[in-house]
């Protein structure tokens, strides 16, 4: 292990190097050898080269650049960009919903309009924002830290932000054209079945799930491979960086788990437009199917959540606290027994169905079980900074504010895992209080971490330290006045999903603190938002590695070039930056005259085979267009699904189509 | 950041079969997508079947078994032909590849013929009954994942005449079989739970 030296001050100024750039045998230079020429200090490439290597990767200027691009960066900060405006119109959604429980019997909205509300802020919060922001960091940084030119398959990752882009629009153009859904983020049947929810409501609903679910199994697709088959020679699975490890448990989470989501919609979409039977109990269908597919998906999905705010504070902790993470092999095995046990919790959403007793001691044990792995993760945390030398920045007040915050839900989600309090409990504003802890608590405290700590890196400026410690606090108090009165309030017997209750039941207080706190909430969102803007404007430039952090990102310049990395760096210890202060051992021999990336083995990471990357296409966008024509129209006739998978079969072809020349004539390769 | 060149990896070949290409996981990937669907669409049968006292619905009669069985035979063959043709494009023969791809096309657009057939002996319709409605999900499934290998493999062997063949057609060819294989043994579950359960369960 290697630790920083004493006394740094992140951010500010960069430290003195630990220990000169002894040239120390690594294995995976060992085991190079038979490629390895002699250790010689270079120029990072040769001008004539470097101009290659940016004229290959380079984009196209202008909007055709913009819809062609397949730079993974690129790609994520659109990405990013996207789901945090629609963060923000979910939040507008939330703030209208706390105003009009301010107090009792109050007519600002109306039932039906509340219900429209209620369930596009829970939609978008899970669907629309909360998946796919933290898999946009992950399609961002994922292939810096294991040290790859790009995404395995980088055109995969733009159709797949368009198809995103796609059912985000769908679902509020809808809920503007006064067609959005209103049977909640669930979609229950009976209710939104054809008998209960006539309309198209609830056909955007289900068609928007279909979309972000393609685009958020395509990034999973994309993540796991790269991590597994482009990591930079020497970096064995015990090496990655614990951000990398998550995503690969995370990815094979959203592998295993969307599919359940996508079938339970699309038999509901079938029900409403085909006029099956599947959740029609008069015809042998079963509305406790419904509830079961969706689960199945929906616990994991937690943990898909969830589990990325690990991924941010693991990193942030050990660069902050200036020492490696203490329990790095307990840490992953957390995350794969989180990512184990999240499969078997499904059916504690589903006490109050009138399961079998077995049953409901089986997800009772399971249920609490996985609080033990949550828990092995927080005593790392907690004693990776009392053993450091922490540096309070806003990174880590972040990481902080998320383990108290986490913990609160945690426990609660511990009361709630016990049937017996369940039934008592179940659709109150307890279960609203839980999960907001661990959801706003267990990714969006990590994700302003994230925020603050990796701009510098995304941008090249720093932001503001002290409107960012402002933003945090206004946040960590807001949130808990906000969401700690639901817990009494749950207590006092206040049922969710409510648009009003009447005066005189003891809830209005809690209420109105509740709605005073979703305000210093608004309040320190818009101060975030103005930072970034400020920063944007007039921030400090920040260089390469502003924290003094361990990982392979920050070696390269803010923000990285369209490549990445000049050549292919060698990985030796779990802080790479910490063990090679002064020069980092690299491999060269990749193209430059194409797009070329560097394929390893899957468990020691060593160089295996080179292969082509493919060329900006404008191919990815209109195939989103025909998927979106697809489901658009099978919204309103089953014939748009077979005509649709026409065009469709045409824009497939032609995204692969063959660049090589024609049979029988000579030519350059592609 | 300063650098130091420790290796040279230009070397390395610049095309892999299976394990070594990373088409060949990225396919890995959406089988696994592609199977958790088959898996639940299969749980959804049983859980249904479990809510109900009869199976098929009175008065429904099972699958007739002939179209199927055509089916499962052709698919056999063609996965023997297939496991060939995964086997040849290692060998990177153009014309052995050619003709194995045109091979597999052919007893792929006979199997789709087939499948019409089976479409036509279901007994039972999508919108009667929640039978009906599971059944016809279990064969729709698999017929999209039926045809959307048939047109790739059409595609795939149409370039592999119009166009100059290099080692990593022979790569893809490899990794089209591998998802043959898949849209082969998927079949066999579905086989078993559409035409077997309503007569043994």
């Amino acid at each position: 292990m290697s630790r920083p030296p004493k006394k740094p001050t992140p951010g500010r100024k960069k430290p003195a190097a630990r220990k000169p750039a002894t040239a120390k045998a690594t294995s995976a230079e060992t085991d190079e050898a038979k490629t390895a020429s002699a250790a010689i200090a270079k120029p990072v490439l040769e001008p004539a080269a470097l101009e290659e290597l940016k004229e290959t990767w380079k984009d196209a200027p202008g909007l055709w650049g913009w819809l062609t691009t397949v730079d993974h960066k690129r790609i994520a900060r659109r990405y990013i960009v996207t789901a945090f405006i629609f963060f923000l119109l979910a939040g507008l959604a939330a703030v209208a919903m706390r105003l009009q429980l301010s107090r009792p019997e109050n007519d600002l909205i109306s039932p039906a309009r509340y219900n429209e509300i209620f369930t596009m802020h829970g939609t978008t919060m899970m669907f629309i924002f909360a998946v796919p922001i933290l898999e946009a960091v992950a399609i961002y940084l994922v292939p810096l830290m294991v040290g790859a030119r790009a995404l395995a398959f980088p055109r995969l990752n733009a159709f797949s932000y368009f198809v995103y882009l796609a059912g985000a629009l769908l679902l509020w153009v809808g809920f503007i054209l006064n067609i959005g859904p209103d049977v909640g983020w669930f979609a229950y049947t009976p209710l939104s079945g054809p008998e209960y929810s006539p309309g198209h409501r609830t056909d955007v609903w289900a068609q928007m799930i279909t979309f972000t679910e393609i685009a958020a199994l395509s990034v999973a697709v994309n993540i796991a491979c790269t991590i597994l088959r482009m990591r930079a020679p020497g970096m064995t699975l015990s090496r990655m960086p614990l951000f990398v490890w998550v995503h690969l448990v995370v990815s094979i989470m959203t592998i295993l788990a969307l599919p359940a989501v996508m079938l339970a919609s699309s038999l509901l979409m079938s029900d409403r437009l085909l006029g099956t039977h599947f959740y029609n109990a008069a015809e042998g269908g079963s509305h406790l199917l419904y509830q079961h597919l969706f689960w199945f998906f929906g616990h994991p999905e937690v943990y898909i959540i969830f589990l990325p705010g690990v991924a941010f504070v693991s990193m942030i902790v050990p660069t902050f606290a200036r020492r490696p993470i203490v329990g790095y092999i307990p840490m992953v095995l957390s995350q794969a027994a989180i990512g184990f046990l999240s499969f078997g919790l499904w059916v504690h959403h589903m006490f109050a169905t009138g399961l079998p007793r077995l049953g409901d001691s089986f997800y009772t044990a399971a249920s609490m079980a996985i609080a033990l792995p949550s828990g092995v993760q927080i005593f790392c945390w907690i004693a990776t900074i009392w053993s450091g030398r922490p540096v309070f920045r806003t990174p880590l007040l972040w990481a902080v504010g998320f383990v108290i915050t986490f913990v609160i839900g945690g426990l609660t989600g511990v009361m709630v895992a016990s049937v017996p309090l369940d039934l008592q409990l179940h659709d109150t504003y307890f279960v609203v209080a839980h999960f907001h802890y661990v959801l706003i608590g267990g990714a969006v405290f990590p994700l302003f971490g994230a925020f603050a700590y990796w701009f510098p890196k995304f941008t090249g400026r720093m932001l503001s330290e002290r409107l960012g410690a402002w933003q945090f606090w206004l946040f960590f108090i807001g949130f808990n006045v906000a969401f700690f009165p639901m817990h009494i309030l749950g207590l006092l017997g206040m049922p969710r999903r409510v648009y009003t209750y009447p005066s005189g039941m003891g809830w209005e207080p809690y209420n109105q603190i509740a709605t005073l706190g979703g305000v210093i909430l608004f309040l320190s969102i818009s101060l975030f938002i103005f930072n970034v803007f400020k920063s944007l404007s007039s921030g400090a430039k920040a260089d390469d590695n502003p924290w003094d952090a361990s990982t392979l990102e920050w070696s390269t310049p803010s923000p990285p070039p369209p490549y990445n990395f000049h050549h292919t760096p060698v990985v030796d210890s779990r802080e790479p930056l910490w063990e090679h202060r002064e020069d980092l051992p690299v491999m060269e021999g990749l193209a430059t005259k194409k797009r070329e990336v560097l394929v390893t083995s899957a468990s020691e990471a060593h160089p295996d085979n080179r292969q082509s990357s493919p060329d900006p296409s404008i191919w990815p966008f209109i195939s989103a267009l025909a998927v979106s024509g697809v489901l658009i129209g099978t919204i309103f006739s089953e014939w748009a699904f077979v005509w649709g998978l026409i065009p469709l079969t045409f824009a497939l072809s032609a995204w692969f189509w063959p660049k090589r020349p024609r049979a029988g004539k000579s030519g350059e390769p592609h | 950041m300063k650098t130091r060149v420790v290796g040279d990896v230009s070397s390395l070949p610049d095309h892999a079969f299976g394990l070594k290409s990373l088409l060949w996981w990225g396919l890995l990937g959406f089988m696994v997508i592609e199977a958790m669907a088959f898996i639940l669409a299969g749980g959804a049968y049983l859980y249904i079947r479990g809510q109900n006292p009869a199976w098929p619905f009175p008065p429904d009669a099972p699958p007739a078994l002939t179209a199927g069985i055509v089916t499962t035979v052709l698919f056999v063959i063609s996965e023997v032909v297939n496991r060939w043709l995964a086997k040849m494009a290692k060998t990177m023969n153009e014309q052995i590849v050619r003709l194995g791809v045109t091979l597999m096309i052919g007893i792929g657009f006979a199997i789709v013929v087939s499948r019409i057939f089976e479409l036509a002996s279901m007994n039972t319709r999508w919108d009667v009954n929640a039978y009906g409605s599971v059944t016809w999900l279990l064969l729709f499934l698999h017929t999209l994942h039926l045809l959307t290998d048939w047109v790739d493999t059409a595609v795939l062997g149409s370039w592999l005449y119009t166009h100059k063949i290099e080692p990593t057609q022979f790569t893809e060819v490899y990794d089209n079989c591998g998802y043959w294989s898949f849209v082969f043994w998927s079949w066999l579950p579905m086989w078993g739970l559409i035409y077997f359960a309503p007569r043994l369960m």
